[in-house]
């Protein structure tokens, strides 16, 4: 399953790396755990694309979703605070 | 899958694709108000190798969609057409030139083998068919409430001339058992990640053997763009994207439903909820089955949102299309759907392919006005009046309305 590594990744990474490094996202506490939790599969522009629609629950659902569905590799205290920061910075509050 | 010398995005930032071209913000005037306000803001327009500028909604993997403005012609030009992973494990275009062959096995193959790309094109009839390849979620962004997904707008889709060989004939080499249900199939594309389940997907087997359902090299006359399943793509015309299988290199005849994760936990819909004429039995749950053929669906491709346009009169022009019957009408409304008028259908390309129309308005008042089409196809099927909500955001196709000012 596991693919092979190209020795020409790291000359195709430069290039590449400014542009998913332009994305910012949102200051706050838990910041750094969604970065190094929630980039290894895919950039961190899917958070603000999806955003800002989901709540806490919604956030959480997901989170499980990348850990569950997915292999994140992201212990329970990691993934608390990476929902915590999601809900905070990117979403709603919950539909009474 | 069978895994040739793949890209792997390993950790931030790590890269797949090589240097843009360009990239800029993308005008507000090429994506929908109805997007969400987070997707509107990250979205730009970004030229990936061998591209034009298409509107980026995801860098890694690449997620790209065609501006609303392609959707004036019946084909897609082959680097304007949307780009589409879910995983970003996608082999470089050396790799993917390099000598390929697609393995077909399986429980119910007499007897497997290996095709190289060559005896494809040498040793089986050679077929074109023009079809709409259109992703599942295509237009989920609109989708009210917002579901969690690629927060596609109008642009997930294009439709071209497929050229290749029928998937049929391939299947016969290798002999089909009495007692086969589906036809499952692979890529080079693949996870970067040890627990992330490899994308494959499965058509039942009558569909694997319909006429219509090819494996294609070339695209609009050329060989298929890198990033749209160079060297060669499974084609199932009149379904979604999803099971168009690119970098394809494994197929596998089986006796029993294909189990795997993008089969059985993803790509549902509830039962019974959209018009089919080939029910998925082999995956049917009690409660869903799997996505399979588009709805009737049309866009208007040369009126942006929020433009000014003549009052004397002015042309709209788009395309329509639908899941195989093809188009019989299509109609259009300057007055946000109170009444509605015939555009005028031109050349048919075929009933898999966009069918492309024009309407001129005549004279119309001053002021604010709202364009809408809505298509009716030869099924009798047409647009929903009303979105029919579903948990992962499929099959929208509520007419446009689009906000203009006549002066
Ligand atoms: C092990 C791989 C992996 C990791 C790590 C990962 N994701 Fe994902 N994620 C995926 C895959 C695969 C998809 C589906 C991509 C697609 O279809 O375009 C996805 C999709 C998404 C989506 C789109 C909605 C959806 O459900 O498809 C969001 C939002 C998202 N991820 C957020 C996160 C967040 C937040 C984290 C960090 C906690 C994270 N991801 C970490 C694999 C991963």
């Amino acid at each position: 399953m596991k693919p092979l590594l190209l020795a020409s990744l790291l000359l195709l990474a430069a290039p590449a790396l400014a542009d998913e490094s332009s994305i910012e996202l949102k200051p706050g506490a838990g910041l750094e755990q969604v970065q190094a939790g929630c980039s290894g599969c895919h950039s961190l522009d899917y958070i603000q694309m999806n955003s800002v629609f989901l709540t806490h629950d919604g956030w959480k659902a997901e989170v499980n979703k990348m850990r569950q569905a997915y292999g994140a590799p992201i212990d329970q205290p990691m993934a608390d605070e990476i929902i915590q920061y999601l809900s905070a910075q990117y979403g709603v509050p919950p539909k009474s | 899958m069978r895994r040739r010398s793949v890209l792997t995005g390993l950790g931030a930032g790590a890269a797949l694709i090589g240097a843009r071209i360009s990239a800029r913000a993308a005008s507000p005037m090429d994506l929908s108000p109805l997007l969400p306000e987070g997707t509107r803001a990250e979205a730009i327009m970004d030229a990936l190798p061998g591209k034009q500028p298409l509107i980026k909604l995801a860098f890694r993997p690449p997620n790209y969609e065609t501006p609303i403005d392609a959707f004036a012609e019946a084909i897609t030009p082959n680097d304007r057409f949307f780009v589409r992973y879910h995983l970003a494990g996608i082999p470089d275009i050396a790799d993917l030139e390099k000598a390929w062959s697609v393995k077909i096995g399986g429980d119910a193959a007499n007897k497997p083998l290996e095709v190289s790309l060559d005896e494809l094109q040498r040793q089986f009839p050679v077929v074109e068919v023009e079809a709409v390849n259109q992703c599942s979620g295509c237009r989920r962004g609109l989708f009210s409430p917002h579901v969690p997904g690629v927060q596609w707008g109008y642009g997930a889709m294009g439709s071209a001339v497929w050229r290749g060989v029928r998937l049929k004939d391939v299947l016969a080499r290798a002999g089909v058992r009495a007692g086969a249900v589906e036809v499952a199939f692979g890529g080079a594309d693949g996870p970067v990640m040890e627990g992330t389940p490899d994308f494959a997907k499965s058509l039942p087997l009558e569909k694997a053997m319909d006429e219509s359902t090819i494996i294609a090299f070339a695209m609009n006359g050329a060989k298929l763009p890198h990033l749209n399943g160079l060297p060669i793509r499974l084609i199932v015309p009149g379904w979604t994207g999803t099971y168009w299988m690119k970098h394809l290199n494994e197929i596998n005849i089986l006796s029993k439903p294909f189990d795997g994760f993008w089969m059985q936990k993803s790509y549902r819909i509830p039962k019974g909820m959209f018009p089919v004429d080939l029910p998925f039995t082999t995956q049917a749950e009690e409660k869903t089955v799997p996505i399979t053929e588009m709805v009737v669906n049309s866009v208007i491709g040369n009126v942006p949102d929020g433009s000014r346009q003549p009052a004397a009169g002015f042309t709209i022009q788009g395309v329509a299309w639908d899941r195989g019957h093809g188009i019989k009408q299509v109609e259009v409304s300057t007055d946000g759907g109170a009444n509605w008028k015939p555009a005028s259908l031109r050349e048919d390309h075929g009933k898999y392919a966009f069918r492309a129309w024009r309407f001129e308005t005549g004279k119309l008042q001053p002021g604010a006005a709202t364009v809408m089409a809505r298509a009716t196809s030869n099924a009798g099927e047409t647009q929903a009046a009303q979105l029919k909500p579903n948990p992962a955001g499929y099959q929208n196709n509520v007419p446009q309305k689009i906000a203009i000012t006549l002066a």
